[in-house]
């Protein structure tokens, strides 16, 4: 089954990756997001900005289905992926992880060696290849993240030996290691130094190639230097005392932090609040 | 030049920084650290008695013989209690097996696959119950269950199963907290690169939990390993060489609660020795629990 919706997104490839449609994302009764639509394009990075709790983790988990682990998650709308939508019941997560992989805010290599980190996702998505196949592929992940000539001598050695920065790229290196089409990443420079967050930026630009990108981050400079387009996520009070997020504009970056048709923009990038 | 005040240590507003043992919050501190320290050596005194009176009484009997030879008939000297430690190490082998798998599954099926529903509430507040029952009920539940029904009769396998489940609350309640402990986001990695919750609990969550859980199973061990009232009626007791697992087998514990209160002098020193190598034994896996404690990565 899975195969057949593969073969059908393949044939039905897009030019938009992601198109979100009229979503409500809640957690139990609590409406977290409300009616987001957009539309993410492929090969280029995509930034989701906005204040804290307004619900950019929430719905860059919605893209790969990882907030089904989350019991009192649930979503209306649609979110179609290459016209599919992945909220449909004959779609399998696990299947949808894979194509479209994640990156954490913070770090979070598995307590095992650095070889095993990458060649864990391919053996267990059944990769057939032999030992020096395997080699290879664990090389090309780690060049593809830019960490293989820091690493190349002590694949052996623990993930957790590595510094902060150069643990986020094993994380990528082990996203990309299953050949995903998109890598979602979560505030991934904000547990980092400087020096390792630009090295970060610089791998995304490199990625930008392969993999559709998208990224939430705090760091509005970041967003402008990496980001192809740019969301704005807002979030108001509600009747009820809470408050729910929304998509408050959305658009080429250069229009978000330059001109930008929204006051609630305008006052965020200018860094009036948030 | 403005004249600068109240920097002189002498200077009345900074006299309250010097120390003053005579204030009442001093006192009261004093004596309470007294107090603890008195309770201190008052719970350490048994406790440093009880081990000094094994060592004292058991290391005069300690011979090869010990180790290698079945104990004397009543009123004969010499001899060892090489069976009953066999015997344990049968018995408690047999325990382990049988509770390290129930209980690590069982732990797993708590703290990774029932989100925390009632059934897992349940389980959980009878594991705790159940970890308080004492030993002997364990003891004569397994005699209703495998000796009277003449399932296996009194046997090393009844012992080992009366001494699992003594073992059982204890490696689910380790296990379940060495799980809970393993970060939220390592899962949430696992399942970003395509693993199914099977494969990530196998593959990234027991590994990094294993320490933690030999940990409680080494601590379970320790326990059971010295109880003697599960084993009075279910593995019974024999004068000889193990032979086989559905025989009674002697034990170190229950050695020692026969040979203490016989009249025979040569029976009472071997208990004396039973007791210290039984001591040793608990120390030994306490220490074994305590170096695999620090391979941790949690
Ligand atoms: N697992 C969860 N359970 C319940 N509420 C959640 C959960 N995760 C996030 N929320 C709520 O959803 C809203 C949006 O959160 P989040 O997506 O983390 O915002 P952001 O990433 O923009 O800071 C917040 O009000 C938060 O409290
Ligand atoms: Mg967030």
């Amino acid at each position: 089954m899975v195969e057949q919706v593969a073969a059908q997104t393949n044939q039905t490839k897009t030019s938009t990756v992601f198109k979100i449609e009229d979503c409500d994302i809640y957690y139990g009764s609590y409406k977290a997001v409300r009616d987001v639509s957009m539309e993410i394009p492929p090969n280029q990075i995509t930034s989701f900005i906005g204040p804290s709790g307004c619900g950019k983790s929430t719905i860059l988990r919605c893209l790969n289905r990882l907030n089904d682990l989350i019991e009192i998650f649930h979503l209306t709308g649609k979110i179609l992926y290459h016209g599919q939508n992945l909220y449909d019941s004959d779609i399998d997560p696990v299947e949808v992880r894979r194509r479209i992989g994640m990156v954490f805010q913070r770090p979070n290599p598995f307590p095992k060696t650095i070889y095993d980190n990458i060649a864990y996702g391919p053996r267990i998505n059944g990769f057939k290849g032999d030992t020096d196949e395997m080699d290879a592929l664990v090389e090309r992940s780690l060049k593809r993240a830019v960490l293989w000539d820091e690493v190349k001598d002590k694949l052996q050695e623990s993930g957790f030996s590595l510094s902060g920065g150069q643990q986020q790229r094993l994380c990528i290196a082990r996203a990309v290691a299953v050949d995903p089409e998109v890598v979602l990443m979560d505030e991934p420079c904000s547990a980092l130094d400087p020096i390792s967050t630009l090295k970060i930026e610089e791998l995304m630009m490199e990625l930008r190639e392969k993999y559709t990108i998208v990224i939430v981050t705090h760091n509005m400079q970041q967003a402008t230097r990496v980001a192809d387009k740019t969301a704005f996520f807002n979030a108001v009070p509600t009747e009820s005392g809470g408050k729910v997020g929304y998509l408050a504009e959305f658009n080429d970056t250069q229009e978000i932090f330059g001109n930008p048709k929204e006051t609630a923009t305008r006052d965020y990038v200018t860094g009036r609040f948030g | 030049m403005t004249s600068f005040r109240g920097t002189s240590p002498e200077s009345p507003s900074l006299a309250g920084l010097r120390k003053n043992s005579s204030r009442p919050r001093d006192v009261f501190n004093i004596i309470m650290t007294g107090l603890s320290v008195l309770c201190v050596v008052i719970t350490l005194i048994p406790l440093v008695l009880v081990l000094a009176f094994v060592t004292i009484q058991g290391a005069g009997s300690i011979t090869p013989a010990l180790f290698t030879e079945l104990p004397p008939p009543p009123g004969l000297e010499g001899g060892g209690i090489a069976n009953a430690i066999i015997g344990t190490l049968i018995v408690v082998a047999i325990a382990t097996l049988i509770s390290v798998p129930f209980g690590v599954m069982a732990a797993v099926y708590l703290s990774e696959f029932s989100k925390d529903g009632q059934v897992a509430r349940w389980v959980r507040f009878f594991t705790n119950v159940l970890s308080g029952v004492p030993s002997i009920i364990s003891g004569v539940f397994v005699y209703a269950l495998l000796v009277r029904t003449g399932l296996t009769g009194y046997s090393a396998v009844a012992g080992g199963v009366a001494l699992a489940v003594l073992m059982l609350p204890t490696i689910i309640r380790t296990t379940d907290e060495a799980l809970n402990i393993i970060p939220q986001e390592i899962r949430w990695a696992s399942i970003g690169v395509g693993a199914s919750r099977y494969q990530t609990v196998l593959q990234i969550v027991l590994p990094a939990a294993i320490p933690s859980i030999l940990t409680g199973v080494t601590l379970a061990i320790a326990r059971a390993a010295g109880e003697t009232a599960p084993l009075i009626f279910t593995a019974l007791f024999s004068s000889f060489w193990p032979n086989g697992i559905l025989q009674p087998i002697a034990t170190l514990s229950v050695l020692v609660y026969n040979f203490a209160i016989v009249p025979f002098e040569p029976q009472q020193e071997l208990a004396w020795a039973g007791s210290l190598i039984l001591v040793l034994l608990v120390l030994l896996t306490s220490i074994i629990a305590r170096v695999v404690t620090r391979q941790k990565t949690y």
